[in-house]
């Protein structure tokens, strides 16, 4: 077995574990470490396949930024009295449905085998030489075919900046 | 590895966030979920750009983190807003727009 099936499966075996436990533990903070531990985890398998760039996006965005933020809003919340009260909704037949359905294709995927999809031809990588890195790769892709979109980003993130601090913010009379 | 492996992986991730949405009350649980769905969609773009050697898939993550972020901000300002209101974090308990 090679080196990189033993990383592949140990990622996987710990993506999977975590968000198991990150539904369903009791307690929310619980919850939050274990899904920063899914999030390690896929940041491995980004590094596994080559796109090191996004992994360091991953551990600094992800796990820095959005966990964080989640912690602070637990904190906000008082959780415990939550974590007495019942876990699960009791929407049972949704939930069925839903995962019988979509276990039932991974699962035919998996009966049939990688040859029933119709998977593109690998095209050959550019010439070597003119550039080198992931990060260099993908900020050339970002700043010429993707300007536009680049830019919108920014300003979607300026929209949702000022939408939580207006949502999040009391409002005057209150309290 | 061949990519059918980091596409089950991908599969069964999403399977868990899709359950996690729809059967837990709390309302963080559920924010956490759609990320655990999202990461789910990144892992299958990085797989397919990393075999058709084709970046685009990568620089679509970027946007996709993006949006994650955005989506966590808002969703969770929104939390403390009904928190404020309702003193409820609890999905099934907000249903003043149910008929």
């Amino acid at each position: 077995m090679q080196l990189d099936s033993i990383l592949f499966y140990l990622f996987a075996v710990q993506i999977l574990f975590s968000a198991l436990m990150t539904i369903t533990r009791r307690n929310v903070v619980y919850s939050a470490v274990w899904l920063i531990s899914t999030l390690v985890g896929v940041a491995g398998i980004y590094l596994l396949q080559g796109a090191e760039f996004l992994a360091g996006v991953q551990i600094i965005l992800y796990i820095g930024g959005i966990t964080v933020l989640f912690l602070f809003v637990i904190m906000l919340v008082p959780v415990s009295e939550e974590s007495r009260q019942r876990r699960f909704s009791s929407q049972l037949w949704a939930v069925l449905i839903v995962a019988v359905l979509l276990t039932g294709e991974l699962g035919y995927f998996l009966w049939q085998g990688a040859d029933s999809f119709q998977m593109g031809e690998p095209t050959p990588p550019a010439e070597i030489g003119t550039v080198t890195t992931n990060s260099e790769q993908i900020g050339q892709v970002l700043f010429s075919e993707y300007l536009l979109p680049f830019e919108l980003a920014s300003i979607l993130l300026l929209v949702a900046m000022i939408g939580a601090v207006v949502m999040a913010k009391a409002r005057p009379g209150e309290e | 590895m061949p990519v059918t492996h980091y596409l089950v992986l991908s599969m069964a991730l999403l399977i868990i966030g899709t359950v996690g949405v729809l059967t837990r009350r709390n309302i963080i649980v559920i924010l956490m979920s759609i990320e655990l769905i999202l990461n789910a969609v990144n892992i299958n773009l990085v797989a397919f750009s990393n075999y058709l050697q084709n970046i685009n898939g990568q620089v679509f993550t970027i946007f996709v983190i993006t949006d994650a972020a955005a989506e966590a901000a808002v969703g969770l300002g929104i939390l403390i807003a009904l928190f404020r209101n309702k003193e409820t974090v609890h999905a099934d308990e907000i249903d003043i727009l149910r008929w």
